[in-house]
């Protein structure tokens, strides 16, 4: 019995599936935003399993260290800097908008499954033996072959968003609380 | 199939009663070494030289009083100390403990999941356990522990830069992700250490696993006198046993991470062992002592550390991550891309 | 038994609706952003499933720079946030509508 014979892929997907589409409704209809941050990060290491199943292991590696172990890691920062005591007055938005985004949503997602039935034909997978497609090795080369000005590109725009960040936050630091009495 | 999910799981099971072993051991070793080091006898009264001290511990964690505060949110206040010993013990997956031994003519390999991209791998669970630490300091309710998670939050991604840099100069000397390649190309003698060729990376690294695991004198988020206990002071028995061990094993992981990466693994230098036509097995096995013992010599440099050094403030901390480790990691990393370059011999040379 | 790349794109775009849904409906500018990053997530996993059915590297170099994108964005989102949240003190989005308070 090899291991592919085994439903094992289907599995993990079944489940793996189930848990983000748990927790991105978390994420979307908790109070707490707390618990909506760690149901992102639920839902991110999930898509970092997704992405395992789909051949892309550096890829999963990725998401994990820069989106659900940085980007989260900022997130929770900021949530429980601003200590918002969500579970007192959350702001709510009106019972109109909250059904017209439930539309909006439901458009949304019957363009895509139409995009998706139209374009039917080019998924006759190719059954691609490449043993190397996915490893750090096959994106390095590409990316450093094909896409290297947008490879130094990101790298400066990583280092603008810093900056930015930085003066944005440093800025306002040093304007006056407006409820505070003036000395 | 079947054969290799068996190999797997005894492979588990055995590494984690091994390491949960360690981790108990551990709190021995640290108050015996402590004592030593203060001129004190340490724990004597429970089994000979305090040996079953750990189970002793043990038990009084286990009938311990579970308070949980009423500001805590439950589930979060639940999760976090689980999460942190996860993701603590799942970094043990990836280190290869020996080459390789044969039972019943199959060759199995001495790591339980030897992936392509185990330094990956390594980062993203380094990634993950800053989550365990401002949970618990946020589900706790109190004020303490919010400051000692943000706090332990802020020094773990801090250092996590430095740790990841430190290893992309060993990377490129490796050519490979794998730490099994990693630990292979460290054969020979001690000048083929990584710790030899690249003393500033292993050094960063050194430093970095200190603030990764809240050892002191990075410990000031966990400090006693500090912010009475940081982020588990709300925490009582059993979940507070669980972030105990959960230090204890980051401080195994990281140990064993350093003694594959920069101590040369598991290689014993000059002595050539399948030259003197040992059996696989004994080689296998060999290699396996060898890396203990110099994941011991680890754990006591850990704790001679802890007792010898003050704690640093928390400014000084964050200076030292950012202002001093960081252009240390990078310099190291100048120092490799140039050497490779110019094709020095103890630096490989990146030959793919 | 390998999911059929539909399924994978069928997630991809729920994933994407919870997002849309996210954004529209929440008031807190926090929860926003997190909807914001379920939705460039579930773009990645769309990239990463065409990756592999059509065995192209150059989709996950794609997904690459989505994400290093997003986390420019998410760093100075949040810094402008924190500064608005200095200024008003909250953070719901129906406090910043006016120009100038």
């Amino acid at each position: 019995m090899s291991l592919e014979a085994l439903p094992l892929e289907m599995i993990v997907f079944v489940v793996t599936a189930v848990v983000a589409v748990v927790a991105a409704l978390l994420v979307v209809l908790h109070r707490n935003p707390v618990v909506n941050a760690v149901a992102l990060i639920v839902n991110l290491a999930c898509l970092a399993v997704f992405f395992l199943l789909l051949r892309a292991p550096f890829l999963a590696a990725v998401q994990v260290i820069v989106y659900a172990g940085a980007i989260m890691v900022l997130f929770l920062f900021v949530i429980m800097l601003l200590d918002l005591k969500a579970e007192l007055h959350p702001p709510r938005a009106g019972a109109f908008q909250r059904v017209m985004a439930v539309f909006a949503g439901a458009a949304f997602l019957s363009l895509m499954v139409l995009a998706m039935r139209r374009s039917r034909s080019t998924f006759a997978m190719k059954e691609v033996a490449d043993a190397g497609h996915g490893t750090v090795e096959r994106v390095a080369e590409e990316m450093f072959r094909n896409h290297l000005v947008s490879f130094e590109l990101a790298s400066v725009l990583l280092l603008v968003a810093m900056v930015g960040a930085l003066v944005i936050a440093r800025a306002f630091a040093e304007t006056p609380d407006p409820q505070e009495p003036s000395a | 199939m079947t054969a290799v999910l068996i190999e797997a799981g005894v492979k588990v099971a055995v590494f984690l009663v091994l390491l949960l072993t360690v981790v108990a051991y551990m709190v021995w070793v640290e108050r015996k070494v402590s004592a030593a080091m203060q001129d004190r006898p340490g724990p004597n009264r429970v089994g000979p030289m305090g040996l079953l001290q750990p189970l002793a511990d043990g038990l009084k964690f286990l009938f311990k009083e579970d308070i949980v505060p009423a500001n805590a949110h439950k589930p979060l206040y639940l999760l976090a100390p689980v999460l942190t010993l996860a993701a603590a013990l799942a970094g043990f997956a990836v280190i290869p403990f020996g080459s390789s031994i044969e039972i019943g003519g199959r060759n199995i390999s001495l790591a339980i999941a030897d992936v392509n991209m185990g330094i990956l791998y390594v980062l993203a669970l380094g990634s993950l356990n800053v989550y365990g630490l401002m949970i618990a300091g946020w589900a706790s309710g109190s004020k303490y522990s919010l400051m000692g998670g943000l706090r332990a939050g802020a020094q773990v991604i801090s250092y996590e830069l430095s740790m990841g840099v430190s290893l992309i100069g060993v990377l490129m000397v490796t050519g490979s992700l794998r730490l099994s390649e990693v630990v292979q190309l460290q054969a020979g003698g001690f000048w083929h250490w990584n710790l030899v060729t690249q003393p500033i990376a292993g050094l960063v690294f050194f430093v970095a696993c200190f603030a990764e695991t809240n050892r002191l004198p990075f410990d000031l988020p966990e400090a006693e006198s500090e912010l009475v206990a940081g982020y588990h002071t709300e925490y009582s028995s059993m979940k507070f046993a669980m972030f105990f061990m959960a230090e204890y094993a980051h401080m195994v992981t990281v140990s064993a991470l350093m003694a594959a990466l920069f101590l040369g693994g598991w290689h014993l230098p000059f002595f050539d062992l399948q030259q003197a036509g040992w059996s696989v097995t004994a080689i296998g096995l060999t290699h396996m002592a060898v890396f203990a013992a110099k994941i011991a010599f680890l754990l006591v440099l850990f704790v001679w550390v802890r007792w010898t050094l003050p704690r640093f403030r928390y400014d000084q901390l964050m200076d030292l991550g950012w202002k001093v480790l960081f252009p240390l990691a990078l310099a190291n990393l100048v120092y490799v891309g140039i050497g490779i370059a110019m094709g020095l011999p103890w630096l490989g040379g990146f030959t793919r | 038994m390998r999911p059929p790349t539909e399924w994978y794109l069928a997630i991809a775009a729920l994933l994407f609706t919870i997002g849309v849904v996210g954004v529209l409906a929440r008031r807190n500018a926090i929860v926003i952003f997190m909807s914001i990053e379920l939705m460039l997530n579930a773009v990645n996993l769309t990239l990463v499933a065409y990756a592999d059915s059509f065995g192209a590297s150059d989709a996950q170099v794609f997904v690459f720079f989505v994400m290093a994108v997003a986390a420019a964005e998410a760093a100075v989102g949040l810094a402008i946030i924190l500064a608005i949240f200095r200024r008003r003190r909250s953070t719901s989005v129906d406090d910043i509508n006016l120009l100038k308070w």
